[in-house]
């Protein structure tokens, strides 16, 4: 791409700018997506809106793309490394800024798996839109997610497994919700590669999200029903 | 009757096996397996059993075994009295078990090859001790590029290495066979992923008494 060498991302305008930035985002260029991060920022930008419009834009293309076959996963991690280089700068100008939250979530791999590329993806899309995420890493038992629940009061529950053998710890986790009485306090979200609809259904869980996108645009539209339910009851 | 000749690793991986025709029951397996399988036959004299193989490639893509398997089944059910499918679970979140059921077809018990190699109770009762175990069995190691280095983008951008294997601790290399230069192969691929060795020799498991029951 020599063409793209001679760019000076400075010299773009604003518009220029983020298309060339979903590019870069696209091809993976950390630095890149850093340095187009910073130029918004000085020209007043806020850092909510470099978030959305920069960053999860171009990430909404590349989930677009992997989930057409045009992308794999090595794209799409190059992808997010370059992302998270951008949120890294953006992160704690958030927090000063106050940006609006969209809900909260507790996400983690369960028990014997150590899988963690898709729960990653997952919690940086989270975080790109709006969500409060807590990342309990990998290989939680009930224990963990319970201990985290309690302590952080998430909305959603996320979890992640690759493995047949260690997806059906989820339901272990869900029966415990249940006997606990709290199952219905939070909204359950499941994924991972051996995972299906059906197999969400058949552990109790609200849902299961193919991937981050999805899991995004599921946990914005539970969100939005558990806030119709609050307000109407 | 001809004894099947074993195809290259590439020809396994891409177009897997056809049926020799001979022997009244269809194994229908992993490309990654036909050596192993040809060789017990050989060994065993297991003259009723005829092999057809799936393209190893589905290793990276389980999501299609499941309707291979069936199709394979379909179109040669009229030719054998009995089939028996040489995969385990292997990816496909019960999906396989569901459509062997249906089709009232037997399979290789496990959750996937590296378990029935080491032997499912062995594998179970380690399990914990192991989940930050990256295996390779001896197909592996010697397609180690095809199967885990390119598919993984790691030929291109090797810095994403350690997203991909940074939670894990050792390599244990399964070794069906004992080749001194495939254990050095094996090493090789540990140190290319920044992980621990460990060889063990599990011979043909849980396979071979499988399959010695058919």
């Amino acid at each position: 791409m020599s063409e793209e060498d001679d760019i000076i991302l400075s010299e773009l305008d604003d518009e220029e700018l983020v298309q060339q930035m979903f590019d870069d985002l696209y091809d993976g260029l950390k630095e890149e997506i850093q340095e187009g991060v910073n130029i918004l920022l000085e020209r007043g930008w806020e850092p909510y809106d470099i978030l959305t419009k920069a960053l999860v834009g171009g990430m909404t293309i590349v989930g677009a793309d992997f989930r057409d076959g045009i992308l794999f996963v090595p794209e799409v991690l190059l992808a997010a490394n370059a992302m998270k280089g951008g949120m890294a700068i953006l992160k704690p100008l958030l927090v000063e800024t106050g940006a609006p939250r969209v809900g909260k979530m507790v996400i983690g791999t369960v028990k014997g798996d150590i899988h963690d590329i898709g729960k990653n993806l997952v919690g940086m899309m989270m975080e790109g839109a709006g969500f409060e995420v807590v990342d309990l890493g990998i290989n939680n038992s009930v224990e963990a997610y319970l201990e985290a629940m309690e302590a952080e009061g998430p909305d959603i529950l996320g979890m992640s497994a690759l493995l047949t053998t260690t997806m059906p710890y989820m339901k272990v986790v869900i029966d415990t919700l249940v006997e606990q009485g709290i199952r219905d306090d939070y909204i359950v979200l499941v994924g991972g590669a051996p995972l299906n609809e059906e197999f969400g259904k058949a552990i109790g869980a609200d849902a299961y999200c193919r991937d981050a996108a999805v899991a995004v645009e599921t946990a914005k539209e539970w969100m939005g029903r558990k806030h119709n339910s609050a307000a109407t009851a | 009757m001809s004894e099947t000749s074993i195809p290259d690793d590439r020809t396994l991986t891409d177009e897997g096996l056809a049926p020799a025709r001979a022997g009244r029951i269809l194994l229908i397996a992993c490309g990654a397996l036909a050596r192993e399988i040809l060789d017990l036959k050989k060994a065993n004299g297991w003259s009723h059993l005829d092999l057809t193989c799936l393209p190893a490639k589905y290793h990276l893509y389980p999501e299609k075994i499941t309707d291979a398997v069936r199709e394979t089944v379909a179109k040669h059910r009229a030719e054998y009295d009995d089939f028996f499918v040489v995969y385990a679970d292997c990816g496909t979140g019960g999906g396989l078990e569901q459509a062997c059921e249906e089709m009232g077809v037997q399979m290789v018990a496990g959750p996937h090859c590296y378990s029935f190699f080491q032997g499912n109770e062995s594998f179970a009762q380690t399990a914990e001790d192991d989940i930050t175990t990256f295996y390779l069995t001896d197909f592996l190691v010697r397609q180690f590029e095809a199967f885990i280095i390119k598919p993984m983008g790691l030929d291109r951008h090797p810095e994403l290495r350690d997203m991909y294997f940074g939670n894990y601790e050792k390599l244990v290399y399964q070794a069906q066979t004992d080749d001194p230069a495939l254990t050095e192969k094996a090493r090789d691929c540990a140190d290319r992923l920044g992980l621990a060795f460990e060889r063990r020799f599990t011979g043909y498991g849980d396979l071979e008494t499988t399959l010695k029951a058919l």
